[in-house]
């Protein structure tokens, strides 16, 4: 066949009419889609029934928040959109927290939604609800589809916009008529989008001018946030340091962005980061930020926040750059291509070795610490467990509380895209069906998904998708029968007064794993975990762990809300440390 | 500003400010040359340069913006249109019409006890006729809320305290 032909028969195959509900099929199939995570209903039937013929992938979530976590754990493994579909009215009420999550977040989705029939629109019909109003400030961009003309061309601009520039949620709202009604698909068009432009390639004389101020300071530091990880740019940021001898601190949301056992990394930052990354803020005289965007945790109170620094920042989303902290430097830019330039100018490095040796003596001094207590688990010391049975190569979802900033501080990240944790909105139940997500995205990986006993209950019933996919995640409960983060902000600035946060008759998570077909574990002591965690690694399929931890215990280092980073409690000097 | 002429245009705008918190003296919206291209002009009074730029930055990151200027310091022209209700017992009627003739207003009706007058001109103007006229007792006010573009040529900056956004 002549070129000519193949290019007349592909044009005739995407210009065929069809029912908007197949249209749909067939641009997640263009856009190369290998799961939907979803929840039928009345408004979505006609395209359930599609998906049914089509034998597309899809993963019955038992909750809509489950579908759309799940989607978020896979999108930020793969890097890829995660795409997600709920009926009309309560169903796509139910994936308002997961859309704001994944707004704060900025992970890739693409959720359909589905609506009453464009006739009685307006009407207060059933399961009607305003999505399209509802959800306009917690994505990126949202569409209601008014007419089967416009459907093809509105999935292409959502799944464009979804994945570039500073990616985010897109929602496409579709009146069940449209789902019905035939059209031509035609999806070989182009994006055109005047309005969203985005910026990738950095501005030459800012990046001179941040080659410059780096080769004038002393006291240089890049604070690394998953805008890095989003560009794919670790190798290049990890080149960089190296090259320019600056160390890197991460934020929450950044760990494995950058090795966590090379000689310049710092540590975490913000309000339970460490000694050593807070205090290098503090006493910087260079801020590179490469793709964090000064969320309140990190800096602490603004007015302390690095006063010493002339601060730089690379961002994607130009409205990032000065909205918190004053920049000299602004570079707009993917972090890659941003990095790959600063590289290229092979600039004079810092002289820095009067810095990082501060540092070390800091690290050194004043490393993360617990103390060891046998006959109880600390629930540090059960991170540092996982963290050596994984050898450290795990992806590792967390819920939200004390056991998500243990997490984060006791397993070292040395590589990107493991990381799976609500940073920006903070969002209990994400945990569990974010690791669904996960492993889809990496099946041959070893899936940890680390929660409270309080946000596992939030979300639990995916267990039973767990089980019917067979998904060989481990579930780590860190119970300590009390919803721990809210318990410590008691006991530190509301006189222990323990308001409706001890829950000491939670549930047998044991017996309710085994419910749902998945064998349970429980261990009280170090050498009960040690033994537990042994058995469940040796499992294929799934687990789910729970560990009675140590219930008093609080994250330290803790900088308290309304200071400066340089105010952290709960510090020790190594010399008065017990080990 | 211009923005793309979609439905759920204007909700996403006011949305915005409503979620970071900038408060809105007016808005006015129309169609421009330019067939799906709307306009619209917003005066937002700001602290600072700061949250000026910021609020510039967010209206450019929706999607159905086109194009963001701040003409706070730049030479405009500037138009808001009153209609001002005001009571005139035909014993100060005489008056009325004498005050309102150096704004080049228009009495656009006329009952047994009341008139209504039709101002056109910068916010200032309305502002100082709607004052004069306050004495007689007004019963009714509706403003349209400033609509702008720059100048042709542009001059040397003024100074002013409001951020137009258009
Ligand atoms: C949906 C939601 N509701 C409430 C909160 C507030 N909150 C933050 S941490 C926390 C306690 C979580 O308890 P648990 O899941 O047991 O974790 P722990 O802190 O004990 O490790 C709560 C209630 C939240 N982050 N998300
Ligand atoms: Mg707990």
């Amino acid at each position: 066949m002549t070129k000519m032909k193949v290019e007349e028969q592909e044009k005739a195959r995407t210009k065929a009419r069809m029912s908007g509900s197949l249209m749909l099929i067939e641009a997640l199939k263009e856009e190369k889609v290998e799961v939907i995570f979803g929840y039928p209903g009345g408004a979505v039937l006609p395209l359930y029934d599609e998906l049914y013929k089509a034998g597309v992938f899809h993963v019955l979530t038992r909750h809509e928040q489950g579908a759309i976590h799940a989607a978020e754990g896979y999108a930020r493994i793969s890097g890829k959109p995660g795409v997600v579909i709920a009926t009309s009215g309560p169903g796509a009420t139910n994936i308002v927290t997961g859309l704001t999550d994944a707004m704060m977040d900025s992970l890739p989705l693409v959720v359909f939604t589905g609506q009453v029939a464009t006739s009685v629109i307006g009407s207060d019909a059933f399961q009607e609800a305003d999505v399209v109003g509802i959800t306009m400030p917690i994505t990126k961009h949202n569409y209601q589809v008014r007419d089967i003309s416009e459907l093809p061309r509105i999935i292409k601009e959502a799944f464009h916009i979804a994945t570039t520039g500073r990616p985010g949620p897109v929602l496409i709202d579709i009146p069940k008529d449209i789902t019905t009604a035939e059209g031509e698909f035609d999806y070989d068009q182009d994006v055109h989008l005047p309005g969203y432009q985005p910026t990738t390639q950095p501005n030459h004389w800012q990046i001179r001018r941040l080659v410059e101020a780096v080769s004038q300071s002393k006291r240089p530091v890049i604070l690394a946030g998953a805008g890095v990880l989003h560009a794919n740019a670790s190798n290049e940021l990890r080149q960089y340091a190296e090259q320019q001898n600056i160390p890197v601190i991460h934020t929450l949301l950044g760990l494995g962005g950058f090795p966590a056992d090379h000689p310049l990394f710092l540590g975490m930052a913000g309000m339970h980061g460490t000694y050593t990354a807070n205090m290098a803020l503090c006493e910087c005289d260079l801020l590179i930020n490469i793709g964090a965007r000064f969320d309140d945790r990190v800096t602490g109170n603004l007015n302390y926040f690095a006063p010493k620094a002339t601060v730089a920042h690379i961002d994607i989303d130009p409205a990032e750059i000065g909205k918190n902290v004053p920049t000299k430097i602004p570079i707009v830019s993917d972090a890659k291509a941003a990095l790959q330039e600063l590289i290229a100018q092979q600039g004079k490095p810092a002289d820095t070795a009067a810095w990082l040796e501060q540092l070390d003596e800091w690290k050194r001094r004043f490393p993360l610490h617990y103390e060891p207590e046998a006959g109880t688990i600390k629930p540090q010391k059960l991170i540092e467990m996982i963290y050596e049975m994984t050898n450290g190569e795990a992806i590792v979802t967390t819920d939200v509380g004390q056991h998500q900033m243990w997490a984060a501080q006791y397993y070292k990240f040395n590589r990107p895209h493991r990381w799976v944790t609500s940073g920006g909105l903070g969002t209990m139940g994400f945990g569990l069906p974010a690791a669904i997500g996960a492993q889809l995205a990496d099946r041959s990986a070893t899936v940890v998904s680390i929660v409270g006993d309080g946000g596992f209950q939030m979300t639990f019933q995916e267990l039973s998708v767990i089980q019917e996919l067979g998904l060989p995640i481990k579930i780590v409960i860190v119970n300590n029968q009390a919803l721990g983060m809210v318990r410590q902000w008691q006991e530190l600035f509301y006189e222990k007064r323990y308001s409706h946060s001890l829950i000491p008759n939670q549930p047998d998570f044991v017996k309710l794993a085994e419910a749902y077909g998945i064998p349970g574990l429980r261990a009280k002591t170090e050498a009960e975990a040690a033994e537990v965690l042994k058995q469940a690694f040796a499992m294929d399929g799934p687990v789910l762990l729970d560990f009675h931890v140590r219930a008093d215990e609080n994250v330290y280092p803790m900088v308290a809300p309304g200071k400066g980073l340089h105010e952290m409690v709960g510090v020790k000097a190594c010399e008065e440390l017990s080990r | 500003m211009t923005v793309n002429n979609r439905p759920g245009v204007l909700n996403r705008i006011t949305g915005l400010f409503t979620k970071r918190h900038y408060n809105i003296e007016s808005i006015t919206v129309g169609h421009t040359e330019i067939e799906g291209v709307s306009r619209m002009t917003f005066v937002v009074n700001v602290d600072d340069e700061r949250t000026a730029e910021q609020i510039i930055k967010q209206l450019n990151k929706q999607i159905d913006v086109l194009k963001v200027n701040d003409i706070t310091d730049q030479a405009i022209v500037a138009r808001e249109l009153a209609l001002i209700k005001v009571a005139a017992p035909p014993a100060v009627r005489q008056e009325i019409y004498t005050l309102i003739e150096p704004f080049r207003a228009s009495i656009v009706d006329v009952s047994k006890d009341s008139l209504v007058i039709q101002v056109t001109g910068e916010p200032e103007k309305v502002e100082a006729l709607i004052e004069l006229l306050r004495p007689y007792g007004i019963k009714e006010v509706a403003r349209t809320g400033t609509t702008a573009f720059t100048r042709g040529a542009q001059k040397a900056t003024t100074n002013q305290k409001t951020a137009f956004i258009i």
